[in-house]
């Protein structure tokens, strides 16, 4: 029997620490290359927001290259801990823990972890920076005057409309109609003209990929690409009042053959009162027909009644 | 030792004081209105009635704008829940006492949703209604979910309009029917969409934002 008074603080913390890190950088390489792959090709491919756009597949190569990167950060971490509560835990009537060596001054771990982390930072950086900017803005609003646009050179315009508390959408190419359906068509690049006509909301097509805030009086535009058919949500993800968690639809991406005809037969339904809308423009102002939404004049001594089409209400509207 | 225990104790309980006051304040700022229920009548049809108009005339907010639905027994009941059976053929008829103005969105004017996407003004059909000429737009009956959206015509602003609720047919009024078939059971919310919240910034506050005003829920039941 020793004496564990007799032994060592190097003996106590483990005896010969280059077994130790080459066992831990072993049980670390090894997880890693399971779970990485593991991860990337069999949750990857689930990770919303799904590839129905090339935006949405963009954002899903994002998460799942960062959450690659990220993972044996994650398991470095980990295996040093649960090892280190193994194997360097205080054994009952041992001796009193005490602390290893000073790691301070060690040239190689520091410029490792300067350049490992170095590295890391830098290249997320870089790949972020690209990720946002292709394709065509990665869906999100670009302001008025876009930069990051889509190469096909034919790209279908529809304004989104946000209202107290609804989307409505507008296609310009198709006689101006406006309507409450947002149909796309598959494989055709797609020009989200998004504003609003009162307060600020924002046009969030989940499965699109697409964000955009809706400004009133601004032209926010945002680009995506259709990849797949099928049905999608549309969100306001802007508090925007009372009704706010109401204000939702869905959309529908259709052939491009289907949403032609779609296009045609609802431009033609909804003719009549497309006559009676405001000329197309990049923002809706409803000052156009008189209706500003502001205070009603009896209210707002800055208004006048003359500015409203038709007699002003003596109760309500 | 005992003194801070008395301090401790005396905190807890005052905080749970206001904390028990804030959640009461809570519960009755958040009351809601009364339910007004239908069932189908003997052909499985529903006929639900209500009334807008433009002062209610009494209570907290005798200015504001509000519907009110006719519960069975005829009775007026000022609330905007009402429930009905699903996947039956609902007739509504609407009392319409209120002036109008444009509407701020056009678009609004359309009658979507209903059957052949029509309704009908003091029995005449109509399809579109433009708010720029005329009376204007005095509210709209819209549930965006399922597509429904029918203007309601305004009255003469400077006719004699009734001031309170509920008003009856001797007032200058407009009467709007169509007909659509209550979807799977859920809760719907529908709503005014004319911002005729006369005082309020953009007219979508105080009835707009008020449940038994200008919005309110229809509760589907199997």
């Amino acid at each position: 029997m020793s004496d564990p008074q007799a032994t060592g603080p190097e003996e106590v913390a483990g005896g010969d620490d280059s077994r130790h890190w080459w066992r831990l950088i072993a049980i670390w390489v090894v997880l890693s290359a399971i779970l990485d792959p593991l991860f990337y090709f069999l949750a990857g491919p689930h990770i919303p927001p799904g590839t129905m756009t090339n935006t949405a597949a963009g954002a899903q190569f994002d998460f799942n290259v960062l959450f690659v990167i990220a993972l044996p950060v994650l398991l470095g971490v980990w295996i040093y801990m649960i090892y280190a509560f193994v194997m360097w835990r205080a054994s009952r009537g041992g001796p009193d823990p005490v602390g290893g060596p000073a790691a301070r001054g060690h040239f190689g771990i520091q410029l490792g972890w300067i350049l490992i982390t170095s590295v890391l930072v830098l290249f997320l950086a870089g790949f972020g920076t690209y990720e946002l900017v292709q394709p065509g803005g990665a869906g999100g609003g670009e302001g008025s005057s876009p930069i990051w646009t889509p190469t096909s050179k034919t790209i279908l315009p529809i304004q989104v409309i946000g209202q107290q508390w609804k989307f409505t959408y507008r296609y310009p190419t198709f006689g101006g109609f406006e309507t409450n359906q947002l149909v796309i068509p598959d494989h055709t690049s797609i020009e989200f003209n998004v504003t609003s006509l009162d307060v600020i909301h924002s046009f969030w097509a989940y499965q699109l990929g697409v964000k955009a805030d809706a400004n009133p009086d601004y032209n926010n535009v945002a680009f995506t690409t259709p990849q797949q058919l099928g049905s999608f949500t549309v969100r306001c993800a802007e508090l925007c009042g009372i009704w706010h968690g109401a204000m939702y639809n869905s959309g529908v991406v259709v052939t491009p053959q289907n949403f032609e005809s779609w296009a045609k037969v609802t431009e033609a339904r909804l003719a009549q009162n497309t006559k009676l809308l405001p000329p197309y423009a990049l923002t809706y102002t409803p000052d156009a027909n008189g209706a500003d939404g502001g205070y009603y004049p009896s209210n707002d001594p800055y208004s006048k009644v003359e500015q409203y089409g038709a007699k002003q209400p003596k109760g309500g509207a | 030792m005992r003194s801070m225990a008395w301090k401790v104790t005396v905190t807890v309980v005052v905080f749970a004081v206001l904390a028990v006051g804030a959640v009461i304040l809570v519960i009755n700022l958040l009351g809601s209105p009364p339910t007004v229920e239908y069932t189908a009548d003997s052909s499985g049809q529903v006929n639900v009635t209500l009334q807008a108009v433009g002062n209610y005339g009494s209570g907290s907010h005798p200015s504001w704008v509000s519907y009110l639905v006719q519960a069975p027994n005829g009775q007026w009941v000022h609330t905007t829940l009402f429930q009905l059976p699903q996947h039956v053929r609902v007739n509504v008829t609407i009392y319409q006492y209120d002036s109008g103005s444009p509407l701020r969105n056009q678009q609004l004017g359309q009658v979507t949703g209903t059957y052949g996407n029509v309704a009908t003004l003091n029995g005449k059909a109509y399809r579109v209604l433009n708010a720029n000429v005329g009376n204007g737009a005095a509210h709209t009956f819209s549930m965006p979910s399922i597509g429904l959206n029918v203007p309601l015509y305004g009255n003469n602003g400077n006719a004699n309009l009734c001031g309170a609720a509920p008003c009856t047919t001797t007032s200058p009024h407009n009467v709007i029917r169509f007909s659509f078939t209550s979807p799977g059971a859920g809760r719907y919310r529908w709503q005014c969409f004319v911002p005729c919240g006369g005082g309020y910034l953009y007219g979508n506050g105080g009835p707009m934002s008020t449940l038994g005003y200008m919005g309110g829920f229809m509760q589907v039941v199997a």
